[in-house]
């Protein structure tokens, strides 16, 4: 075994494989909500995770689990507008305020300042097998959760009111989907690094967009799409020495383009 | 019989005040009941407060065991990007039986749009998508909220009549928030008037003359309360009048 189906090729292969197909579980919600902005805060405050994590020691799993439930809890806290600043810019202060004291706080770390890049845009070949079992661990519970509130999570996306005349907790569902989020965001950080998780949440799901006329079909178009570009994207790493992270993100993007080319035939 | 929902001196109000104070309500088995209020009286707090997306801020809500909400709301948030046809969207919040839902899409009189896109609807075929959902979930209380909004008076007027046939066929009860006073006052069994508190409460004809209800919707509401009494009262003399008028247009030429 050699090349492209070496072992550390294969490592990468799974853990690709496991972001992507988790991904649109929580990408579409992303997408019908318009929480892009909200994903991207959350993402960036992963690298302030990771300095977290080496000075104190901790896996990177956890410490980037952490401060990302604690800044999107931070964030859901603050979701009234007040002070005259409007939501938007509120998020874009909270997203590159952790994102810029995250680098600043991984600087003082002398042996992690050399790897920034590696958190920025992801480390997919370095991934150990360990690395692969955390992913699929982690996936594994953040498809679970969300197949199980999947009717709740749609029906007060549709209306909020709607679903709780109907006996259920909007809010506690929005919590949950706030820590699948950080859940995920701490799983992705080693496959496509803190800047472009939000690329592989929006990206596959809103390319399955014009290929769909149910919610259902949109998520799993959305796990194909993202299994492809994972591949593809590693493949094209390995053939053109490409920084992986970004070939990945790069093919899902080509797959949106495309779907938005096709006629317009199934725009349910 | 016992009250499907009661409120007993509830109120409710955000950081900027309150909305509600100290208001008394209930709605019983089989009745319709319509609240009437000016923006900003908290009609829509109250909805809220029913259906339990706020909490009361004092007083309490009782809710019969049995209780089976069917919500019609004033609006859905959909996103361009989620695709959802007529059909699923009536599967929500769960499937609906298959042979209930296309019976109910034809009651209601959208089931040639069943594999239609939700967001492609016009005024009154969503509304009557909305309307088929809640009914799938075998309400015995029916809520709707301004449920009339981007209908002309006529589509409005044929809404409101299928309201009522449906509390007929089903018996459950039917609560309306609505600004259009004239149309739907006179489907209703029982109107509040709500003004931050209940200004008056009772029959259409009780409430149409209480100087609290006029103080609010003023003379110019009252006119058209006048024309819509006089076209539904008379409406076999409406006929005449239109004969009356083509002949005098007749002997006019």
């Amino acid at each position: 075994m050699s090349g492209l189906f070496s072992e550390f090729m294969i490592r990468a292969a799974l853990a690709g494989l496991g972001v992507a197909l988790a991904a649109p579980w929580l990408g579409v919600f992303v997408v019908w909500r318009r929480m892009a902005y909200f994903g991207d805060a959350v993402a960036h405050a992963a690298v302030l995770g990771v300095a977290l994590s080496l000075m104190l020691e901790l896996p990177v799993v956890l410490g980037v689990m952490g401060v990302a439930v604690i800044v999107a809890l931070a964030i859901a806290a603050m979701e009234t507008p007040r002070g005259g600043i409007g939501a938007d810019s509120l998020l874009g202060v909270l997203s590159h305020g952790a994102l810029a004291f995250g680098l600043i706080a991984v600087s003082f770390l002398p042996g992690a300042r050399l790897n920034l890049e590696a958190y920025l845009f992801g480390d997919i070949l370095a991934v150990s097998w360990g690395d692969v079992a955390v992913i699929w661990g982690g996936a594994a519970a953040i498809v679970g959760v969300i197949a199980w509130r999947w009717r709740a999570l749609l029906t007060s996306t549709v209306n909020p009111d709607l679903a709780w005349s109907s006996g259920m907790n909007p809010d506690h569902d929005r919590r949950i989907l706030t820590l699948a989020l950080a859940l995920l965001v701490a799983l992705a950080i080693k496959v496509v690094g803190a800047l472009l998780i939000t690329a592989l949440l929006i990206i596959p799901a809103a390319a399955a967009r014009p290929l769909s006329r149910s919610p259902e079909v949109m998520l799993v178009a959305g796990m194909g799409i993202g299994a492809v570009s994972a591949l593809c994207g590693l493949g094209l790493s390995y053939e053109f020495d490409t920084p992986a992270g970004p070939s990945i993100v790069a093919v899902a993007v080509v797959a949106f383009a495309l779907g938005r080319l096709m006629p317009a035939r199934s725009a349910a | 019989m016992t009250s499907l929902i009661e409120a007993a001196a509830v109120s409710a109000g955000f950081a900027g005040g309150t909305v509600l104070r100290d208001v008394d309500f209930h709605i019983d088995p089989g009745e319709i009941v319509t609240v009437v209020g000016p923006n900003g009286s908290g009609k829509s707090t109250l909805l809220r407060l029913l259906v339990g997306a706020i909490p009361p801020r004092g007083g309490r809500i009782t809710r019969r065991p049995d209780l089976r909400v069917g919500y019609v709301p004033q609006r859905l948030s959909i996103d361009p990007t989620l695709p959802l046809t007529v059909s699923r969207f009536l599967d929500l919040p769960r499937p609906a039986d298959r042979a209930e839902k296309l019976a109910l899409m034809d009651r209601v009189g959208i089931r040639p749009l069943a594999a239609h896109p939700l967001t492609g609807l016009s005024g009154g075929q969503y509304q009557r998508a909305l309307l088929a959902r809640a009914l799938l979930t075998r309400p015995n209380l029916l809520i709707l909220d301004e449920a009339t909004q981007g209908m002309d008076q006529r589509g409005s007027a044929e809404f409101y009549a299928l309201i009522e046939a449906l509390r007929a066929e089903t018996g459950a009860a039917v609560l309306m928030v609505s600004h259009e006073l004239h149309v739907v006052m006179s489907a209703s069994d029982r109107v509040v008037c709500l003004n931050g508190h209940v200004c008056c409460e009772g029959t259409p004809e009780i409430v149409r003359s209480a100087p609290e209800y006029r103080a609010l919707f003023g003379t110019g509401t009252h006119g058209a309360l006048a024309l819509y009494r006089h076209e539904h009262d008379h409406s076999h003399e409406h006929h005449h009048h239109h004969h009356q008028q083509h002949d005098e247009r007749g002997t006019g030429t």
